[in-house]
C-alpha cells in the first residue's frame, strides 16, 4: 500500500479514504463491497419470510442486494483496469433509504402495502448514485412512509441503535443512520420531511444534512409531504457527507420544484471548515430551540459546542424566532394534509398489496380499496391520513390548512430576520438522546416533540445539518448539534460543521463513533438472552 | 342499486315554457391536441392499444412527479383570450381528491379557485341569425382520467358489471374545462341555445387549432346543468323581475356526445323537471346519464353540495405567472372569430345560408377556402367538399380534413374540368385515383387514360352508329320529342366508355336529327 491510511478493517474507513484508495488501486471495489456485506451479515440480523426482523440485531437493512453490489463493484474494477476515468466515489458502497424508487430492487417504504413492489424506474437521486458508479448495498429500514421518529413504525420491525440495541436509532431514517453507526456502510441516503435525516444522525452519533428544498430532486422519492420532503446525504464525517451531497444534488427537469442556477461547492466548504477557523462567522443561537423540554446532557453538550465555536473565531449571538413555538402545530396540519392526498394512490388497483374483503362474492373496487388500506397501512399512517383528511375538509380548510400556511410564512420571516443577524443558526438537533424502544409508542405527541427543533427548517425550506457534539453525561449516548443556514447557502453548514468536527475530534482523539460499543459482544449477549 | 326512474313522467314542452323559466349551466371539457400529455412526455394519439401510452408519471407510480406541458398552458391562455376572458397574472394547480380506479393517483390535478382564465363571454349565433351572449365563468386546466370499460351487466355501467378494465392511455391528456355562468333569459330557446353554444365553442376551438373537437371520440364533452324556476307572469325571460326568483334545484346531465344530443337532453330535462314540479315533487340534485338511443336521462350518482374534494394547492407544481408580454403575443395569434369569418367568406363566395351552414357542419370551410385559394371557383370548391368528398368521408367514417387529398389537388382537378379535359363523371374517376394514392390528378388522367375524346371524327362515327342502331328513338327525336335524345346520348357515352363530353354529344345528335324544316345551320359535317 502506498500513501493511503486505510484501516485494516475496511468498514472503518471513511468514504473519502476509500475513494482515494480505490483510485490509487490500493484496494479493489469488490474487496470493499465484500467487507461491508460481511459486516452486514455479521451484525444486521435476519428476517423471516415476510420480511419481519427476527432476533435482537441492528436490522438496518430491509433488503440487501449482495449479488448486484458485487457485480457493480466488479464493473468498477474492470473499468478502472481498462484505464477509464471514473467519478470520485466510484466503487464506494452506499445504502439507500427504502423510500427511494430503485429499478429492479424492492421499494416498500417500510409499509406492508408496498410489499413486493419492484419499481420499473430509478429515482433521480438513485440514478445520480449509479452514474457516480457507487455500489448500492441495499435498502434501509424506515418508519412507514417516513412517518415517525424511531423506525418503530416500520411494518418490518424496528431498527436498533448500535449504541444500545434496546434503544431507537431515530426516525424515520433510522435504518440509514444505524447502518452508518454499525459500520455496515460508509454512506447512506436519507429523506427529511421534519427531521428524518437530522434526528437519526443526532441519536446515532453520525452526520446528516437536509439540503435546501429543491436542491436534490424529489423525483422517485415516494412522497410523504411534497412541500416539505427533501432528500439528503448521511455519513460518519462532514467531508463524506459533502462528497455524497455533491453526487445527489443538481437540477432535475423531472421535478418542477427543483432549483436552477448556481449551487455552492459543499466539498470545498467542508475542506475549508476542516482548517478549524471560523473567523468572521456569526453564529446565532435560537432562543426558542433550547431550555425547557431538553435533556440536561443535551444542553451541556450544546453549551460546550458554543464555546468551541467561539474558540474557533466565530461570534456567537442570541436570536429570537418567536413563531418557532407554533411550528410543530403547523407542521402537523400541513404534513397530514399533503400525506392524505399523496397516500391515496395506494389502492390495490395497480401495484402492491391487494386484499379482497371477506364475506363478499364479487367485491366492488371501493371494497377492495378499503380492505387493502385497512390491512396495508399501520396505525401511525392511518392516524395521519385521518388527520389530513379532516384538516382539508370543506369548512375546516381555512382554519387548519390555511392557518398552517400562514404560520409557515411567519416562520420564513423569522428565519429571514435571524439570518440578518447571523450567518448560521445553531441548536440541539433533538431534545433527547436515543430513548428506549417502546418508550413513546403509545404517546404520539411525545414522539412528535422529538422533531421540535428540526421542523422549522422544513417549513421554511432552509438547509440543516446535524453532527455529533459528544456524549451525554447521564447516559453516554450521542448528542447532535444542528446547524441551519439560509436557503441556497448549504456550504455554510459544511464550513461551520467541518470546523466544529475538526476541533472536537482533535479534543477527543478520534471520532465519537470510536466509542460505539463492540456490536459483536452485544450480539453475543443477545444470543445468550435469546436462549434463556 | 336498482334503477327506479327510467320512465319518469314528462310535461309537454309548450306547457313547460309557459310555466317555467329554464336556467342553463354548461361545462365543456376539451382535450387539447398537444403531442404529449399535460404532465409527462407520453404521446396523446387516439386509438392506441390500451395502456401502451403510459409512464410512471401518468400511471401515478410512487415517487413520480408532474412537469407542466408548456404547450398546454399556451393553449389554455389562447382559449381564455378567445373567450374574452381575463388571464390570471398568477395561478396554481390544485388537487381534487377522490377515489376512483381510473384515476391513477386518486386525485386529479386540476385548478380550483385560481383558474388560468375567468370572466369572459361567447357570442352565439342562433338559427334565425340572432346572437345570444353566453357569459363564461372560467376556463381552467386539468388532466384527463383513464377510461373504464365495465364488462358484463346490462348497462355498461359499473353497477352490475362482472369486472372492469381501465385504459390509462387517456390519463394525463390535457383538458380545458370551460364553465359558463348561469345562462339566464334563454326561455323557450334554451335547448337551441345550449346546442348553439357548444357548436360555437367547437368552431372557435377548431379555428384556434388547439383541439380535434371530435365529440364522438370524446375530445369535446359536454355536461349540461339545468334548473327550472317559476315563470313570473308577464315578465320577459332574463328580465330583472324574472332573475329575482331564486334558482331551482339543478340536475347535471353527463356525457352528451353530439350537438343534437345537447339540444335533446336539455329539452328532455326541462320536461322532466317540469313534470316533477307540477306534481309537487322535489328535484333531486344529482348527475344524470343521457341515453342517445331512447332520448331520456336516468339517475346517476346523487351529488350534494357537500361532496368534498378536499382541494388544496398542488405542491408538486410551481405557481404559474404568465409574462404579460407573452400573453399579448398570444393575443396576436388569435384567429378571426368564426362567425365573423363565416359571414365574410359567405359574402365573398356568394353562398346561400344553407350552403354555408352545410360547409360549417361538415368542417369544410377551411378546405373550401384553401381550394379557392388554389384557383378553383368557390361554387365548384363547395360542390366537391360538401358533395363527393363529404359522401366518401362519411362512408369511410373519417374526418373530411383527413381524406387523402389536398385542396390544391381538388383545385387542379376542377381546372381539368374547366378546361374541358374531363367531364364531371371522369373527374370523379380521377378523384378515386388520387384518393387511392395514384398521384396528382394530371398523372391519374394519364395513367388511367381518362381524358375526354375530343376527336370529332371518332365522336361523329359513334353518333352515327347510335342513330343507326336506334332508329325508333331517332325518329322520335326527328318528330320533335327532344327529350328522347337522352337515350341516344347514353348510347354514345357507352360506346365512348364515358370519355366524351356529353354536351357535345348532345349537340351533335340534335344537329343530325334536326327536323327538315329546321333553320339550324348545318354547314359542318
Ligand atoms: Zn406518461
Amino acid at each position: 500500500m502506498t500513501g493511503t491510511t486505510l484501516p485494516a478493517d475496511l468498514t472503518r474507513a471513511t468514504a473519502a479514504g476509500l475513494a482515494q484508495a480505490l483510485a490509487a488501486g490500493d484496494v479493489s471495489a469488490v474487496e470493499v463491497a465484500q467487507a461491508h456485506l460481511d459486516r452486514i451479515a455479521a451484525v444486521d440480523g435476519t428476517r423471516d419470510a415476510d420480511g419481519v426482523a427476527t432476533g435482537r440485531a441492528v436490522h438496518a437493512f430491509l433488503h440487501v442486494c449482495a449479488e448486484s453490489a458485487l457485480a457493480d463493484a466488479k464493473a468498477v474494477d474492470d473499468a478502472r483496469a481498462a484505464g477509464q476515468t471514473l467519478p470520485a466515489l466510484a466503487g464506494v458502497p452506499i445504502a439507500v433509504k427504502d423510500v427511494m424508487a430503485t429499478r429492479g430492487l424492492p421499494t416498500t417504504c417500510g409499509s406492508r402495502i408496498l410489499q413486493g413492489w419492484v419499481p420499473p424506474y430509478d429515482a433521480t437521486v438513485v440514478a445520480n448514485i449509479r452514474a457516480a458508479r457507487m455500489v448500492v448495498l441495499g435498502k434501509t429500514n424506515m418508519d412507514e412512509f417516513a412517518m415517525g421518529s424511531s423506525t418503530e413504525h416500520s411494518a418490518y420491525g424496528p431498527t436498533r441503535n448500535p449504541w444500545d440495541l434496546d434503544r431507537i436509532p431515530g426516525g424515520s431514517g433510522g435504518g440509514s443512520a444505524a447502518s452508518l453507526a454499525a459500520f455496515e456502510t460508509p454512506l447512506a441516503t436519507g429523506t427529511d420531511t421534519g427531521g428524518s435525516i437530522r434526528q437519526p444522525a443526532s441519536v446515532t452519533g453520525t452526520v446528516g444534512v437536509k439540503p435546501t428544498y429543491g436542491a436534490v430532486s424529489r423525483y422517485g422519492l415516494v412522497a410523504l409531504a411534497s412541500s416539505l420532503d427533501q432528500a439528503g446525504p448521511c455519513a460518519r464525517t462532514v467531508l463524506d457527507t459533502a462528497l455524497l451531497h455533491q453526487v445527489m444534488a443538481g437540477h432535475d427537469p423531472m421535478d418542477s420544484t427543483s432549483l436552477t442556477g448556481e449551487y455552492p461547492d459543499v466539498v470545498a466548504a467542508a475542506r475549508a471548515g476542516a482548517t478549524g477557523s471560523l473567523d468572521g462567522v456569526t453564529v446565532g443561537v435560537v432562543r426558542e430551540l433550547s431550555g425547557d423540554g431538553y435533556q440536561a446532557g443535551v444542553l451541556r453538550r450544546f453549551e460546550e459546542s458554543l464555546a468551541v465555536l467561539t474558540e474557533a473565531g466565530a461570534k456567537v449571538v442570541e436570536v429570537s424566532c418567536p413563531s418557532f413555538t407554533v411550528a410543530l402545530a403547523a407542521y402537523y396540519l400541513i404534513l397530514p394534509s399533503e400525506a392524505s392526498s399523496n397516500l391515496a394512490k395506494f389502492d390495490a388497483m395497480r401495484y402492491g398489496l391487494r386484499v379482497e374483503p371477506g364475506g363478499v362474492a364479487v367485491p366492488t373496487a371501493e371494497q377492495v380499496m378499503g380492505a387493502t388500506r385497512a390491512a396495508g397501512f399501520g396505525d401511525e399512517v392511518k392516524r395521519r391520513i385521518i388527520l389530513g383528511t379532516y384538516a382539508l375538509s370543506s369548512g375546516y380548510y381555512d382554519a387548519y390548512y390555511g392557518s398552517a400556511q400562514k404560520v409557515r410564512t411567519l416562520i420564513q420571516r423569522d428565519f429571514a430576520a435571524a439570518f440578518g443577524q447571523a450567518d448560521v443558526l445553531v441548536s440541539p438537533t433533538s431534545p433527547t438522546t436515543a430513548f428506549p424502544l417502546g418508550d413513546k409508542l403509545e404517546n404520539p405527541l411525545a414522539m412528535y416533540l422529538q422533531d421540535v427543533a428540526t421542523i422549522p427548517a422544513n417549513l421554511a425550506g432552509v438547509p440543516g445539518m446535524s453532527l455529533p457534539s459528544g456524549l451525554a453525561d447521564e447516559d453516554g449516548l450521542p448528542v447532535g448539534l444542528q446547524i441551519l443556514a439560509p436557503a441556497g447557502a448549504d456550504d455554510r453548514l459544511y464550513r461551520v460543521g467541518g470546523a466544529l468536527e475538526a476541533i472536537l475530534t482533535a479534543r477527543w482523539g478520534g471520532s465519537v463513533l470510536d466509542r460505539v460499543p463492540d456490536l459483536s459482544a452485544a450480539l453475543a449477549t443477545a444470543a445468550n438472552g435469546a436462549t434463556r | 342499486m336498482t334503477v327506479t326512474d327510467t320512465t319518469e313522467a314528462v310535461l309537454a314542452y309548450d306547457d313547460v315554457v309557459a310555466a317555467y323559466d329554464p336556467v342553463l349551466g354548461l361545462e365543456v371539457h376539451v382535450e387539447l391536441n398537444t403531442a404529449t400529455k399535460m404532465f409527462c412526455g407520453c404521446p396523446t394519439g387516439f386509438g392506441a392499444e390500451p395502456n401502451t401510452q403510459v409512464c410512471p408519471v401518468c400511471l401515478g407510480l410512487p415517487g413520480a412527479l408532474p412537469v407542466l406541458n408548456a404547450r398546454g398552458l399556451e393553449s389554455a391562455i389562447r382559449i381564455g383570450l378567445a373567450l374574452n376572458c381575463e388571464i390570471a397574472s398568477w395561478c396554481r394547480f390544485a388537487r381534487k381528491n377522490y377515489f376512483y380506479p381510473d384515476m391513477p393517483k386518486n386525485f386529479q390535478t386540476s385548478q380550483y379557485d385560481e383558474p388560468i382564465a375567468f370572466n369572459g363571454f361567447l357570442d352565439v349565433e342562433l338559427d334565425d341569425g340572432s346572437t345570444f351572449r353566453v357569459e363564461i365563468e372560467r376556463a381552467h386546466m386539468e388532466e384527463d382520467t383513464g377510461k373504464s370499460t365495465h364488462v358484463g351487466g346490462a348497462t355498461g355501467r359499473i353497477h352490475g358489471a362482472d369486472y372492469s378494465l381501465v385504459d390509462y392511455n387517456r390519463a394525463g391528456i390535457p383538458l380545458i374545462e370551460i364553465v359558463t355562468k348561469p345562462v339566464e333569459g334563454a326561455g323557450e330557446r334554451a335547448p337551441e341555445i345550449a346546442r348553439a353554444y357548444v357548436a360555437a365553442l367547437r368552431d372557435l376551438l377548431r379555428a384556434l387549432g388547439v383541439s380535434d373537437v371530435r365529440m364522438e371520440q370524446g375530445s369535446l364533452r359536454c355536461d349540461a346543468n339545468l334548473s327550472l324556476r317559476a315563470k313570473v307572469p308577464g315578465a320577459a325571460p332574463g328580465s330583472a323581475e324574472q332573475r329575482a326568483v331564486p334558482l331551482g334545484t339543478r340536475s347535471e346531465t353527463k356525457n352528451v356526445n353530439s350537438l343534437r344530443s345537447v339540444e335533446r337532453a336539455v329539452r328532455y330535462e326541462m320536461t322532466r323537471h317540469a313534470a316533477r314540479l307540477a306534481a309537487g315533487l322535489k328535484i333531486v340534485q344529482e348527475t344524470r346519464h343521457w341515453h342517445e338511443d331512447t332520448g331520456i336521462t336516468t339517475s346517476g350518482r346523487e351529488k350534494s353540495d357537500a361532496e368534498d374534494y378536499r382541494y388544496f394547492p398542488e405542491p408538486d407544481l410551481v405557481p404559474m405567472s404568465p409574462d404579460p408580454a407573452w400573453v399579448d403575443e398570444l393575443r396576436g395569434t388569435l384567429p378571426e372569430p368564426p362567425p365573423q369569418r363565416r359571414r365574410r367568406l359567405q359574402a365573398e363566395w356568394g353562398f346561400a345560408d344553407l350552403e354555408m351552414r352545410d360547409l360549417v357542419n361538415a368542417g369544410a370551410v377551411e378546405l373550401v377556402e384553401a381550394t379557392v385559394a388554389a384557383g378553383a371557383a368557390p361554387a365548384a370548391a363547395r360542390k366537391w367538399w360538401s358533395g363527393e368528398l363529404a359522401r366518401r368521408a362519411n362512408a369511410d367514417g373519417v374526418e373530411l380534413a383527413a381524406m387523402p387529398v389536398t385542396p390544391a389537388q381538388i383545385a387542379a382537378l376542377q381546372g381539368l374540368v374547366d378546361a374541358g379535359t374531363l367531364t364531371d363523371s371522369l373527374a370523379r374517376q380521377v378523384l378515386e385515383g388520387v384518393l387511392a394514392g395514384e398521384g396528382e390528378p394530371a398523372e391519374v388522367v394519364e395513367s388511367r387514360g381518362l381524358q375526354v375524346v375530343s376527336d370529332d371524327g371518332a365522336l361523329g362515327a359513334a353518333v352515327d352508329r347510335a342513330i343507326a342502331e336506334n332508329p325508333d328513338v331517332a325518329d322520335k327525336v326527328r318528330s320533335g320529342k327532344v327529350a328522347a335524345v337522352g337515350a341516344l346520348v347514353g348510347a354514345v357515352m357507352k360506346q365512348m366508355r364515358g370519355q366524351a363530353d356529353a354536351a357535345k354529344v348532345k349537340a351533335l345528335l340534335t344537329e343530325r336529327l334536326a327536323p327538315a324544316d329546321s333553320t339550324t345551320d348545318v354547314s359542318t359535317s
